[in-house]
């Protein structure tokens, strides 16, 4: 759907304002209810035994004593899920261990019980005999040859013969001629950067209240970010037909990719189908952090060739991703995300996706996208800086535009890159000097946004409000976004729309709220539900005038005669529509399902001011200033949101979190103290810019935001923190030994 | 699990007398997690907060008496206390959030005895004695004598720490406590550091002591350090020498929280900087 042609800038009402959110007083007052906040009549409580292995065969469960202890309603191991259709074999082999257990955490059992300390007496009495196998967690160690394998018979064609099992697949990008390209340039920088596995670190752990009656009917209650992949996944995995299993999805305390796939839910089915009664499983947050989806480590070669004049004259990256014990590491989205913000006649990158004995990594925020921008962004820095130019000088000398063929494949429409680069060229930050031990550092990001499945449907009622319907999980303020495109669409104030979340029985199917896609796809089908809303409207206004509906038009919320050739009539408004609704044919709705296309790519510049302490090599977040294209900023608040969270998640990524395991791959630190993620005196306020270069794809030019903010921060941080530091920091996080050592280092190297 | 609020310490110690699955409830801020985590499932926990005397502050004979109870955020607040042993007032008030900090005690971070308690190394610097109850009376141990190995105390079945003393500050003396840790705040000390010192009339150190914390399986008072400043201005040269025996002292290990070198180096780095804050106030200045 196309950008509105208006000719002239377009005039906003209520785009671009920034009402108060819908769901901001039940959150404030604790109101909002939460996945753990429902309880039913008879409700029992789910508990997982887990795995203490990193990699075992699981030889035989008996779970006689645990069945025989009272209170005990139900025990569930594999078995009882039998075979399930090859779409969701991981998934389900993910919720609920078969022959192996492949990660420390994972699930082999669980049982469902009167009361929480007698679920927990029950999983020590079920007994589970192991055979344990030598684990690998890294994902260099895991490609060796010889390296303990997972899985038997799951690598892909794509990879040349004699490489570990583990490896799964190979991807490959790019145009042009590398080693042509590598020739011409005065200066090639060759490294490897490492990244640790992070969490998405949602503050609500995983939740869901499960009951399935006797007549095959079922419902759950869940903390997700889609209710409909839970609906189609858990159907399939329980043989249910999907439209038995009503799915209603709760408010959710955060979920930045990591709840676009299903840990409990068809666990908790299976225990309610078993036990006959409601049951109710929450995680807790070590089951979060040991069970549950981070995002991937790296490891990745860049070689770049720049000429002194900082032109790029060739780029290649080599990318491997672990995404735990599953094939599906989002390498892909690394590969072709690398070097998308320029333009390069010779580039290429080549992915490995490579399975470990992990938790199988989850989407999270931008899947693979920053890791691969801190290697080639710190390469493209350190470049710059041998050659003594000016960093944003040379990343707007290569930087991508509109016709540039990406690296990926696409040509791209009008982006916004080169927007943000000029304005962090022209941003007072840019000059503002630095003092001992500081660094800067700048960096670039792109995200591919996404569109996807999408239904929305408007109702107008009695008295002339309006209910908007969409299948899309709030975790962003969407509930506000879409009730202002809806008020701006229909010309009537926003309080007079109110949107739900509604559950799977009363819309088709809408994709995950993932891909930053549901500002950009259900605020275009809810822009379109509206206009059809708006066409009924009018057609009923001609039915009372006796003219034709075609001389009828809407504006500023009310029908009115199009031309002084249709009639002299006193506009009709939305209210007086609605009073003679039941009168004129019957109630007024609107309604828009869609495939959504034209997302628009999004591009994001970070500034970072750091200072590094000489001594402990601790590092402190100075100053922080996002520019990112926002294409329109429907609510700017959150738009603002969206890119602080980004940077401040990329902060924690790159200075403090990371997945630690010891030689036997238990994990070490499954809590939010020894995994860190930032505290609020940790971080300056951080600055933001929003640009705002429409999107071709939407009506009032709207892209994606939520991902982008999240890509550059990694190597924006390293390039500071190594400017401050005085030595290249190629590894994350940069936690204080780390540095300090470097440091030490310094001298020797 | 039976809940027990008892009125007088004979009560309490007899409750806790009784068997091996009673555990003592202060602010609980250790307690609850590890009832959460399910580390412990106690038969009894006996509250001693009804108990006269556990939440209050007394001067006592030039120095402070602090009970069992008393909140790190009162401990603050408490203008006498925060004036004599300001660097024990801080170690105890960087132990969790605002919200911990209104229950979390010093007791009870001591009988926690985790290598990287905060309060422990300035209590030490400080000389503080906790006094204990138990089956046989009252009686006192020194603070450093409290915990034996990570998790372990000396305390005796039936015992509790009831108060701890903060002995009199002394003429030109000062104290300071400093932690490594990786944000800025929310953490767990990476490397702790207490310094108590006091000077003699014309500035040189009459009398040191010096504790690390996290870098050993308890709290490790350095006596070697305070030998090498005593007697001596602390001078570039006197801070270099108090940095070098801290970091030889330092026992750590490679662990999730850091590494030998860098607890090593840390422990020198932080003693150089809490003995200058501990000078400053010593000669009366801010710090």
């Amino acid at each position: 759907m196309a950008l509105d042609q208006t000719g002239k800038t377009r005039d906003f009402k209520v785009v671009g304002t920034r009402p108060n959110r819908p769901d901001g007083i039940d959150k404030v007052t604790g109101r909002a209810r939460f996945g753990a906040d429902i309880v039913a009549p008879g409700m029992l409580t789910g508990r997982i035994l887990r795995s203490p292995h990193a990699h075992a065969r699981i030889l035989r469960i008996d779970a006689s004593k645990a069945e025989a202890l009272p209170g005990v309603k139900a025990v569930v191991t594999r078995a009882d899920f039998g075979d399930v259709p090859d779409h969701v074999a991981d998934i389900m082999d993910n919720c609920m261990a078969g022959a192996k257990a492949l990660y420390d955490g994972h699930a082999v059992a669980a049982v469902a019980a009167n009361s929480a300390a007698v679920a927990r007496k029950a999983l020590r009495l079920i007994e589970v005999e192991y055979e344990v196998l030598p684990s690998v967690t890294d994902v260099d160690a895991a490609m060796r040859p010889g390296a303990s394998v997972l899985h038997e018979g799951r690598q892909q064609e794509t990879v040349p013969g004699g490489m570990s099992g583990n490896v799964i697949s190979r991807v490959e990008f790019g145009h042009g001629d590398i080693e042509a390209g590598l020739k011409r340039a005065d200066r090639v920088v060759t490294r490897i950067y490492r990244t640790a596995a992070t969490h998405q670190g949602y503050i609500e752990p995983h939740a869901c209240l499960a009951t399935m009656g006797p007549d095959g009917q079922a419902d759950l209650w869940v903390c997700t970010q889609g209710h409909y992949m839970v609906r189609n996944t858990c159907a399939a995995i329980l043989g249910m037909e999907q439209g038995q299993l009503r799915v209603t999805a709760s408010e959710i305390g955060g979920g930045f990719g990591g709840k676009t796939t299903v840990f409990l839910e068809p666990v908790a089915l299976m225990l309610s189908r078993k036990a006959g009664r409601p049951v109710k499983m929450v995680m807790s947050r070590t089951e979060v952090l040991r069970a549950t989806g981070p995002t991937a480590s790296t490891s990745i070669d860049v070689k770049i060739g720049m000429r002194k004049d900082g032109k790029i004259t060739a780029a290649f990256a080599e990318l491997r991703y672990q995404g735990g014990a599953y094939p599906g590491s989002p390498v892909d989205m690394g590969s072709m995300s690398a070097f998308a913000p320029y333009d390069l006649e010779n580039v290429k990158t080549v992915g490995w996706d490579v399975v470990t004995n992990r938790p199988k990594a989850a989407a999270y925020r931008a899947p693979g996208a920053p890791m691969a921008a801190f290697a080639v962004e710190s390469a493209i820095d350190e470049l710059a800086k041998g050659f003594g130019l000016d960093p944003l000088e040379v990343r707007l000398m290569n930087g991508a535009d509109k016709g540039t063929r990406a690296s990926y494949g696409p040509t791209y429409p009008a982006i916004g890159l080169k927007a943000t680069l000029e304005a962090a060229r022209a941003h007072p930050h840019w000059k503002a000097p630095l003092g001992e031990n500081q660094g800067r550092g700048v960096a670039c990001g792109f995200w591919f946004n996404f569109g996807g499945d999408t239904c929305v449907s408007l109702n107008v009622t009695p008295d002339g409000t309006v209910n908007v319907s969409e299948g899309n999980p709030d975790i962003g303020g969407s509930r506000a976004s879409m009730t202002m495109m809806a008020a701006e669409e229909l010309g009537i104030p926003y309080d007079q729309v109110r949107t739900i979340i509604a559950d799977t029985g009363s819309l088709g199917q809408n994709e995950v709220t993932d891909g930053s896609r549901v500002t950009f796809a259900v605020g275009l089908a809810t822009i379109e539900a509206a206009r059809a809303a708006k066409r009924e409207m009018c057609r009923r206004a001609a039915m009372v005038w006796g003219i034709d509906e075609d001389a009828v038009e809407w504006e500023d919320g009310a029908a009115r005669p199009a031309g002084p050739n249709a009639g002299k009539f006193p506009p009709m408004t939305l209210k007086e529509i609605a009073a003679i609704a039941s009168n004129s044919g019957g109630p007024i709705a609107g309604h828009h399902e869609v495939n959504a296309e034209g997302a628009g790519v999004s591009f994001a510049t970070h500034m970072v001011d750091v200072e590094v302490d000489p001594d402990t090599g601790a590092t402190r977040i100075l100053r922080y200033t996002v520019f990112q294209d926002a294409g329109k900023a429907v609510h700017p608040s959150y738009v603002e949101g969206q890119f602080q969270g980004g940077a401040v998640q990329g902060i924690g990524w790159a200075l403090n979190e990371e997945y630690i395991y010891d030689k036997d791959g238990i994990l070490q630190n499954p809590g939010f103290l020894d995994y860190r993620i930032p505290v609020a005196s940790d971080l300056p306020m951080i600055d933001t810019v929003i640009l705002e270069i429409p999107n071709p794809g939407h009506p009032y030019g709207v892209r994606g935001v939520g991902e982008t903010s999240i890509v550059p921060p990694l190597a924006a941080i390293a390039n500071a923190v190594s400017a401050a530091a005085g030595v290249r920091m190629v590894q994350l996080p940069m936690s204080p030994p780390r540095i300090l050592a470097a440091m030490q280092g310094r001298g020797r190297a | 699990m039976r809940y027990e609020a008892p009125q007088s310490i004979d009560d309490a110690v007899r409750l806790l007398a009784a068997g091996a699955g009673a555990h003592v409830l202060a602010g609980g801020t250790d307690l609850l997690v590890k009832l959460r985590a399910e580390m412990v499932e106690p038969e009894v926990i006996v509250d001693i907060k009804r108990i006269a005397g556990m939440k209050e502050i007394t001067a006592e004979g030039g120095g402070w008496r602090i009970g069992a109870a008393v909140s790190g955020a009162e401990m603050s607040e408490h203008a006498g206390l925060a004036a004599s042993w300001p660097g024990v007032v801080e170690a105890a008030a960087l132990i969790g959030s605002t919200q911990v900090q209104g229950r979390a005690t010093l007791a009870g971070n001591l009988c926690n005895a985790s290598p990287a308690a905060d309060s422990v190394p300035a209590m030490v610097a400080a000389g503080a004695v906790a006094r204990i109850a138990g089956p046989k009376g009252m009686r006192d141990l020194a603070v450093i004598d409290v915990p034996k190995s990570p998790g372990k105390t000396a305390l005796e079945p039936g015992e509790f720490i009831a108060s701890v003393f903060l002995p009199a500050r002394g003429e030109r003396s000062g104290d300071a406590y400093l932690r490594f840790i990786p944000r800025t705040e929310m953490d767990i000390a990476v490397v702790g550091c207490g310094v108590a010192l006091s000077l003699d009339a014309g500035g040189k150190v009459s009398a040191a002591r010096v504790a690390l914390g996290a870098v050993g399986p308890k709290v490790i008072l350095v006596e070697a350090a305070a030998e090498t400043i005593r007697g001596r201005t602390l001078d570039e040269a006197a801070l270099a020498d108090l940095a070098a025996a801290c970091s030889a002292a330092a026992t750590p290990i490679d662990d999730k929280r850091g590494t030998v070198d860098f607890r090593r180096h840390v422990s020198g780095v932080l003693a150089r900087r809490a003995a200058v804050i501990a000078e400053a106030r010593a000669k009366g200045e801010k710090a």
